[in-house]
């Protein structure tokens, strides 16, 4: 249409809540066309937009872009969000790789048996608490500066922001010792665009429930 | 010591495979510092050379690099493997990711459950064959080239070629549908540093069954 990205994915977080996050800290808006059925998934299969028959699919310059991390690395470095040389770039996605392994814990856990959920929400908070909140803690706390990488905010602030709301949503007190990430939260939180994502009735979606759950599961068959 | 990279893992593929082959091609020599009980990863752990706890750690150019990711676009970007720009490294990205997902399958097949283990390898085979490998086939069909993306040697010529002598180990007969993998394969392979990388007594790592991976489990707490 009149040239903003374009969306595809299920009505949910997921594997595009990163993305939508870096476009609206980036001020970029977007539309989202959501895969509501088995049938819609077929549909963008046939017509071969999705090189790998999955989603995310991102619409943008004219491409279809498709690989959450691809397309987070396509839309950092468009809007200088990947930091200046080959040093910060690896700094960037250091951290960036850390933050996955625990969002993807975390987003685990709604579709983990009932049996080993206990035990699931018990590493969860051994590894929020002991690995990788001291270890962005300690990265500011080394440099002083207000953003992760080169004293400037990128893709590893806006990133770390998200994940720091999903361990709130999840158990708000293991962010407790961790002031300089408090600090980081509140700090990319009143930036303009991304005070006004926070906002109710932006395109950032709630966390995932038992029923959306299930129309995830319908739709792509797992 | 010698400025050489230090590579720092357990002696099995695994997730620092990748890196060998990525080094290897780009002609890099490299040492291993192998992870041969507890007691040597808890040495790295306490010594606060691994960020996140965890290896892969390559050392290189002053740093302790950790996620395989990160170190591969690092080590990518260095030696030119990375495309020319912005959107040839966003189709090295989508590719490059397309295949991690493989990869993580064969990895499923070592660290899931015994009982799993024929499902996911029946899942690997139908995947390269009927999602992954159409996909790349299709990408050379259509610009006719030597290479994935730009005409060149990329991080995505040679993270292919790994993934092929992977998903052979499954199947030998996937491939024969795919021509054009196959030459690319054969191209990659006889390039003077690759070549040197698959005769035996070089550096790449067998192929890790899971019997081998009990094994090593033995001197581990995992």
């Amino acid at each position: 249409m009149a040239g903003k990205p374009v969306l595809h994915y299920f009505d949910g977080r997921g594997r595009m809540e990163s993305t939508r996050w870096l476009l609206a800290a980036a001020g970029i808006e977007f539309e989202e066309k959501f895969v509501t059925c088995p049938e819609d998934l077929e549909k963008l299969r046939k017509d071969g937009v999705l090189m790998f028959q999955q989603v995310p699919m991102v619409e943008m310059d004219g491409m279809k872009l498709v690989q959450s991390r691809a397309i987070l690395n396509y839309i950092a470095n468009k809007y200088n969000l990947y930091g200046k040389d080959t040093k910060e770039r690896l700094l960037i996605d250091m951290y960036t790789e850390g933050m996955a392994d625990l969002n993807e814990l975390i987003s685990s856990l709604i579709i983990t048996p009932p049996d080993q959920k206990e035990s699931k929400m018990n590493l969860i908070r051994d590894r929020t608490k002991n690995r990788y909140l001291p270890a962005f803690e300690k990265v500011l706390k080394g440099h002083g500066q207000d953003y992760l990488v080169g004293n400037k905010l990128s893709k590893a602030d806006i990133l770390l922001t998200e994940l720091l709301y999903m361990v709130e949503e999840f158990d708000a007190s293991l962010l407790a010792n961790f002031t300089l990430l408090q600090a980081l939260k509140t700090r990319i939180s009143n930036l303009p665009n991304v005070k006004k994502f926070l906002q109710p009735g932006s395109q950032r979606k709630p966390p995932m429930t038992e029923e959306k759950l299930e129309e995830a599961r319908k739709v792509f068959k797992f | 010591m010698s400025g050489k990279p230090v590579l720092h893992y357990f002696n099995i593929q695994g997730r620092m495979e990748s890196i060998r082959w990525l080094l290897a091609a780009a002609g890099v020599e490299f040492e291993e510092k192998l992870i041969m009980c507890q007691e040597d990863l808890d040495k790295l752990k306490n010594d606060g050379l691994l960020m996140f706890h965890q290896v892969p750690m390559v050392e290189m150019d002053g740093m302790k690099m950790v996620q395989s990711r990160a170190i591969l676009n690092y080590i990518a970007t260095k030696y030119n493997l990375y495309g020319k720009d912005m959107k040839e490294r966003l189709l090295i990205d989508m590719y490059t990711e397309g295949m991690a997902d493989l990869f993580e399958l064969s990895f499923k097949v070592i660290l899931g459950p015994p009982e799993q283990r024929d499902a996911t390898k029946s899942l690997i085979k139908d995947r390269a064959k009927n999602r992954f490998f159409p996909a790349f086939e299709k990408v050379l069909k259509s610009h006719g080239q030597g290479y994935l993306v730009g005409n060149k040697l990329s991080k995505a010529d040679i993270l292919l070629t790994e993934l092929m002598y992977c998903v052979e180990e499954f199947d030998a007969s996937l491939l024969t549908n795919f021509p054009l993998l196959q030459a690319l394969k054969t191209r990659v392979s006889n390039l003077p540093n690759v070549k040197k990388f698959l005769q035996p007594g070089s550096q790449r790592k067998p192929f890790t069954t899971p019997e081998m991976f009990e094994e090593m489990k033995k001197s581990f707490k995992f």
